[in-house]
């Protein structure tokens, strides 16, 4: 090796200062972080990055509506564009990257066949108007997943073309709006109960549907409080929103007792299945009681999240519910083949309507049914099974340093909830907290949801992590408990320090939004 | 099972941490007659390469829409999209990332975002736009639902050449919240603008009109605008072929207060109608009504520039059921192959693939107008047109199909109760169109309407 090293060069480093004390760069880049423009901000000169030949010339037919202005779009070649965006994902964190304990999100990992299925030209490639005999691989490929659906939640209707979860939600409520009407009660029963630890999407989409909204205040453990919700029950309820497992991470054990009360009473039962990762294969909503209720597959089915969606969220229903379901539906014909029901006629007549242009997010179905045939009936099982251990395993290591609102009554499921009473005197709060999570090389928890426990902290996991990925993460954890305890809230409440950005000042973004680039 | 770490003894030594015999013990909440001691009754796992196997037989029973000639729009448009597009939106950094919640590790997702919202804004005249919506037709409910709470008038007047889609959709969320629509006939010779015009009064809140409308027809909305906005009404547009703005005068130009647009066919794939991306775009002084979620710039603490998730104040999980919209997963991953396509086209990208559109589609029109028994319909088009057949439109696309060539789409499929638009078929016409194509379309037409 020596020779190489005859020009002078040195070898070993020499023992320095503390990158704390570096310099600045002249650039602002530091190594690895760099700084990126805007892309309306890099040189642009009437580059295109994507060659084509001058079109042929023709007789223009748009009617005098010609755009006179420019759009304003920059000019570059693909090498700056790759460039551009390849720098951008690399600030970004991912579950590619690490965990990413997010609860209520089910950051799982992300198989890689999905996409190269969802890929395929006879998928991706496939137009939504297509005559029927050119998609019944398609309308095969849905069917299959709604009988996976259908066998896994053990409802007996399912409808796909809900764009994501809170899309669900109003496809299941809209049809049990409807059920009402079909009863001549719609008028009557105007309330949804909703408990006060549901997710944002669940009182947003009642009150979409026009119900009124009313809570329903939790119990000492977390749970639906029985008391407060018997007394609710009246001939002006429609439904309850319930999510099941709950958003602070248990069963709601009364589960059934809440759906025959329910069902007494008049009203519906819809539950919010964004949770049914810790349930799949081990449980069927379907021998709980339930009237409809949508499945996230960009949670429970691994479809990328890809930076906020796309998402897909099939409903299923109950047979009293089953009727209303909106269209587009798969019809078996005699001769086997199958085809699209688009109008609400014949069997369909009672539809709701249509939720949703085409027939819903096929390119999520082929992952997630890739997804589904890779792990099979005893894959997902597991899938529950280790989802619920993993988030039971962080509870057990970190409860001596953090705070568990409802007491160490029983076991979690998937996820586990913290508030941030352990935090108390120590300066420090749960967004500190989580910013120095950031430095110290992870994704944050879900803070500050669901918002009946103070300061929440909702940890999971997920069944993807290794047994070593979670001890490194409950000791970093543990660690950062103790630093907090023991006065050294800088180290929280300056974080992060080696991200990206420091933190980023959104009381001055939302008193004037600037919500795009300006020329000049 | 390949994607489950967890080994047998770690599971044991995990349940011992626990202080849990069994992991049935972690299921005791569970009711027990609602446990299945068992797998339920589908198959067991398999490897990557049987999965493959069987997902590629579904799809091979399909006939992709670049086996043959292609010629469908209505809503959904076969653009070719780079490699490059769906390279970057592969990186796991992008496609494996959340929602970004944390803004100090999600610059890029956030800082795309805004590129995007940017792209939007310019391309559709406006002057802000949001994060995404699902897709077109859900935009377009909320851009009614929007155009209520501005107005305070729960009343929309849709035009019949809306995509019934977008209608269907809208008209569903109306009827729930018992919201008065009206409707105008479809007009197939021309865009109706002044049946619309006609139906604008004091009481209604906002009136859609499409561009290019469902049949493929362009009008000036400037005399629209002008009676919406003198009766207080705003006027949404729904533009399903972004394509077109590269060279169509802007709604935002033509006084449009909500553009409510379909952004699949920039960037990203058919996908059989799905994910696609809904925008939306507005007027700055409206945006606190706006739904979904915007990205805005601000500084950080060391006064860098930098991105966050803002006006969060309007979203469901701050507001709940007084939020603008229950919306949360949005279309982002599909908003950055729009952008990503967008970066690459450029001004002059962009023009020349709006250019390439029109005059194949120009070609395909003038070409199908000497078959005979194809009556065109258009006066004036982008890159698809309506054409009168002189048999029902429906049968003449299935006989075509047998023989490899997607013709259209037949306007029954779409208006299946207006037997008056039996005959009427839907003719897209995109840069893909190769001459060949338009020829293979024109003999294989000839052909049936003399049959
Ligand atoms: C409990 C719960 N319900 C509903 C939703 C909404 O789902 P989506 O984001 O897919 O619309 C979420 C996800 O964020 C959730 O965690």
């Amino acid at each position: 090796m020596s020779a190489m090293n005859t020009q002078g060069r040195p070898t070993k480093p020499e023992a320095s200062a503390s990158s704390d004390t570096a310099p600045a760069t002249f650039t602002g880049n530091r190594a690895l972080h760099l700084e990126e423009k805007l892309i309306f901000e890099k040189d642009s000169a009437g580059r295109s990055g994507i060659d084509m030949p001058e079109p042929p010339k023709v007789v223009d037919r748009l009617g005098g509506l010609s755009r006179g202005e420019a759009v304003g779009l920059p000019g570059l070649s693909e090498p700056q564009v790759v460039r551009h965006y390849t720098r951008l994902s690399q600030k970004n964190y991912a579950i590619d990257a690490g965990l990413f304990p997010l609860g209520s999100c089910t950051m799982k990992h992300n198989p890689r066949l999905n996409e190269r299925m969802a890929r395929l030209p006879g998928f991706a490639d496939l137009h939504p108007m297509q005559p029927e005999s050119t998609i019944q691989g398609a309308l095969q490929l849905m069917q299959q997943l709604s009988h996976w659906i259908m066998t896994l939640t053990g409802m007996p209707a399912v409808a796909l073309s809900p764009g994501a979860g809170a899309h669900g939600e109003l496809t299941g409520m809209a049809a049990i709006r409807a059920a009402l009407e079909a009863r001549g009660e719609a008028g009557k029963r105007r309330k949804v109960l909703v408990p006060d630890s549901a997710h944002g999407t669940n009182p947003a989409t009642a009150a979409a549907l026009g119900f009124e909204v009313a809570g329903i205040e939790e119990d000492s453990t977390g749970r639906v409080n029985l008391k407060a919700f018997e007394a609710s029950l009246g001939d002006d309820v429609a439904a309850i929103m319930l999510t099941n497992p709950n958003t602070c991470g248990v069963f709601e054990y009364d589960i059934r007792r809440i759906a025959d009360a329910l069902h007494e009473a008049g009203g519906y039962f819809y539950c919010d299945g964004a949770n049914f990762n810790a349930i799949v294969g081990r449980v069927r909503p379907g021998d709980l009681g339930i009237d409809a209720m949508h499945l996230n597959l960009h949670k429970t089915f691994s479809t990328p999240h890809g930076g906020g969606g796309p998402g897909s969220g099939p409903v299923v229903y109950s047979e009293a519910l089953a009727p209303f379901a909106p269209v587009p539906r798969i019809q078996q014909n005699a001769d086997g083949t199958l085809s699209l029901v688009e109008q609400a006629e014949g069997d369909a007549a009672q539809a709701f309507g249509r939720v949703k242009g085409f027939h819903g997010q096929m390119g999520m179905f082929v992952r997630a049914l890739t997804y589904m045939l890779s792990h099979g009936a005893d894959g997902l099982r597991q899938v529950a099974e280790d989802a619920v251990l993993n988030a039971n395993y962080l509870k057990a290591r970190l409860k001596s340093e953090f705070s568990l609102p409802y007491g160490d009554t029983g076991p979690c499921m998937h996820e586990v909830l913290f508030d941030d009473t352990f935090l108390k005197g120590t300066g420090v709060s749960t967004l500190d907290f989580s910013k120095a999570m950031i430095d110290e090389g992870f994704h944050p928890m879900t803070m500050y949801f669901p918002l009946v426990v103070h300061g929440a902290m909702l940890i999971e996991p997920t069944e993807t992590e290794t047994k070593n990925a979670l001890d490194e993460f409950a000791d970093s954890l543990l660690a950062l408990a103790k630093a907090a305890k023991a006065g050294d809230s800088e180290r929280f409440t300056q974080a992060p320090r080696f991200a990206p950005r420091r933190r980023l000042d959104e009381t001055q973004a939302a008193r004037k939004p600037v919500l795009r680039w300006q020329a000049g | 099972m390949r994607y489950l770490p967890l080994t047998p003894q770690d599971r044991e030594a995990m349940l011992a941490t626990i202080g849990a015999a069994s992991i049935d013990d972690l299921f005791c909440d569970v009711p027990e007659a609602a446990r299945l001691d068992g797998p339920v009754d589908l198959p067991s796992h398999a490897g990557e390469m049987a999965v493959e196997r069987q997902m590629s037989r579904l799809a091979l029973q399909n006939h992709a829409a670049g086996e043959g000639p292609c010629f469908l729009g209505a809503g959904a448009y076969r653009h070719h999209v780079p490699a490059s597009v769906d390279y970057l939106i592969q990186r796991g950094e992008f496609l494996t990332a959340y929602t970004p919640y944390q803004p100090e590790i999600a610059q890029g997702t956030l800082q795309v975002l805004f590129e995007f919202q940017t792209q939007v804004a310019m391309l559709t005249g406006m002057e802000v736009a949001n994060a995404s919506m699902y897709d077109g037709a859900t935009s377009c409910a909320e851009a009614v639902m929007m155009a209520a709470r501005v107005t305070k008038r729960n009343k929309a007047v849709l035009s019949g050449n809306l995509h019934p889609h977008y209608r269907d959709t809208t008209e569903t969320l109306c009827r729930m919240t018992d919201f008065p629509v009206s409707e105008t006939a479809p007009h197939v010779a021309g865009a109706d603008i002044d049946a619309l015009i006609a139906a604008v009064d004091g009481s209604v809140g906002c009136v859609v009109v499409q561009y290019p409308d469902v049949f493929g027809h362009i009008a000036d909305l400037t005399p629209l605008a002008d009676a919406c906005h003198a009766a207080g009404a705003l006027m949404v547009v729904v533009c399903t072929e972004m394509v077109s703005l590269g060279a169509l005068k802007p709604p935002g130009a033509m006084g449009a207060d909500i553009v409510a647009g379909e952004g699949q066919s920039i960037g990203n794939a058919l996908n059989f109608g799905g994910p696609y991306l809904g925008l939306f775009a507005t007027r700055q002084k409206l945006v606190r009504q706006m739904p979904g979620r915007v990205c805005g710039e601000t500084v950080d603490a060391d006064g860098q520039r930098g991105y966050v998730l803002t006006l969060s104040t309007r979203e469901q999980h701050i507001r709940r059921e007084k939020a603008t919209s229950n919306i949360c997963t949005n279309s982002g991953l599909c908003a950055l192959a729009f952008s990503i396509h967008m970066s690459l086209l450029g001004e002059a990208g962009l023009n020349r693939l709006a250019a390439w559109n029109h005059a194949t589609a120009v070609q395909t029109a003038e070409r199908l107008a000497g078959v005979p028994g194809v009556e065109l319909l258009n006066p004036a088009f982008f890159n698809e047109f309506a054409v009168q057949l002189s048999k029902p439109a429906a049968g003449v696309v299935d006989a075509l199909a047998e023989q490899g060539i997607l013709a259209g789409v037949p306007a029954s499929r779409l208006y299946p109760d207006q037997t008056d638009l039996a005959n009427v078929l839907l003719v897209a016409a995109t840069e893909t169109v190769e001459p060949e194509d338009i020829e293979s379309l024109a003999l294989a037409l000839t052909k049936e309407l003399a049959a």
